[in-house]
């Protein structure tokens, strides 16, 4: 009986091991939405696209016009302490990089977008080019490493990004 | 530049070590209501454990006793934080583990013993991966309760 005891003690330890590597592992890693799907999607037709896959913010949906270059788009919660982390790292990025902005929005205020974009926990970035296109995502606590990895979705506007800079 | 729509005025910000040491303290507990198996020993330590979560809850998580234990024992020891955090997430943990810790001793007192087992063996991953990995599994299910909560009055 004592030895079954012992046994169980080991294994809820040892589930709980696995379960915060593949935590650690997950925070902050970039999701890019392939490049072939974003340059299929036809922009023309006013701020919604229809293409499978790609998604549009307009400036009315997160209250701030996106930067020429990138918009670091930021679901962050009151409960959560890694989205006060996350917040610093890419303000003090879009203070840095021109034509990077970043707005941080609280899910419990925008749980249209938490359903469009299925966001299941916070902080949730939404990396979105000139135009508002997503260009990718990430989600846990991010470091400058990694929103700098991320940024490189969309290069400075000499190259633009996948779908263009062309809406000012 | 940046903009932000959150936490219109952010309390006073605590040692974020405090309640991952308190959280270790808890963990070391549910070992021990583990190991006790499902008698009344088990089930009064796992009622200790739940009492601390119900100070957290009332008071923050710095008005437990693992707090007042962290106080008075090893922040004095330690350098000062280079980081603080806002209170209200660990709050929200303290309450996630009186909930699933209250369940199970709900479930003991009605009859079915393996209640206190289980609701340690749950509260322990919570407690064990707040101590050793920093992850709030409280503060990542708080999303989700938010989303189930609007579904349904939507």
């Amino acid at each position: 009986m004592t030895v079954a005891r012992v046994v169980l003690v080991v294994a809820v330890l040892a589930a709980a091991v696995l379960v915060g590597l593949a935590w650690q592992r997950r925070n902050g890693r970039f999701t890019a939405v392939p490049t072939a799907v974003l340059a299929a999607a036809d922009l023309t037709d006013g701020p919604h696209v229809h293409a499978p896959g790609v998604e549009r913010l307009t400036s009315a949906e997160i209250g701030v016009e996106p930067g020429t270059r990138a918009t670091f788009v930021q679901l962050s919660s009151e409960v959560c302490t890694p989205c006060r982390r996350t917040h610093a790292v890419l303000a003090d990025l879009a203070a840095q990089e021109d034509g990077v902005r970043h707005v941080d929005l609280d899910v419990a205020q925008h749980l249209d977008l938490v359903r469009r974009f299925d966001v299941m926990r916070t902080p949730t970035v939404l990396l979105i080019d000139g135009a508002g296109v997503v260009v990718g995502r990430m989600s846990g606590a991010t470091d400058r490493r990694q929103a700098l990895a991320a940024l490189e979705a969309c290069p400075p506007p000499a190259d633009g990004c996948p779908r263009g800079t062309t809406a000012g | 530049m940046s903009t932000s729509t959150t936490s219109v005025q952010a309390p006073a910000g605590i040692d974020p070590r405090g309640p991952r040491f308190g959280a270790a303290l808890t963990a070391v507990l549910l070992v021990v209501v583990l190991l006790l198996g499902t008698g009344a020993a088990a089930t009064v330590v796992l009622a200790l454990v739940a009492a601390g979560f119900a100070l957290g809850v009332a008071r923050g998580v710095g008005g437990t006793w693992q707090g007042a234990v962290y106080r008075r024992l090893v922040a004095p020891r330690l350098a000062p934080p280079t980081e603080r955090e806002d209170p209200r997430p660990p709050r929200f943990a303290q309450l996630v583990g009186l909930v699933v810790t209250g369940a199970g001793l709900l479930v003991a007192v009605l009859g079915a013993p393996l209640g206190v087992t289980v609701g340690a063996a749950l509260a322990l991953v919570a407690a064990f991966l707040n101590a050793a990995f920093g992850l709030c599994l409280g503060c990542e299910l708080y999303l989700l309760g938010l989303r189930l909560r609007s579904a349904r009055s939507a």
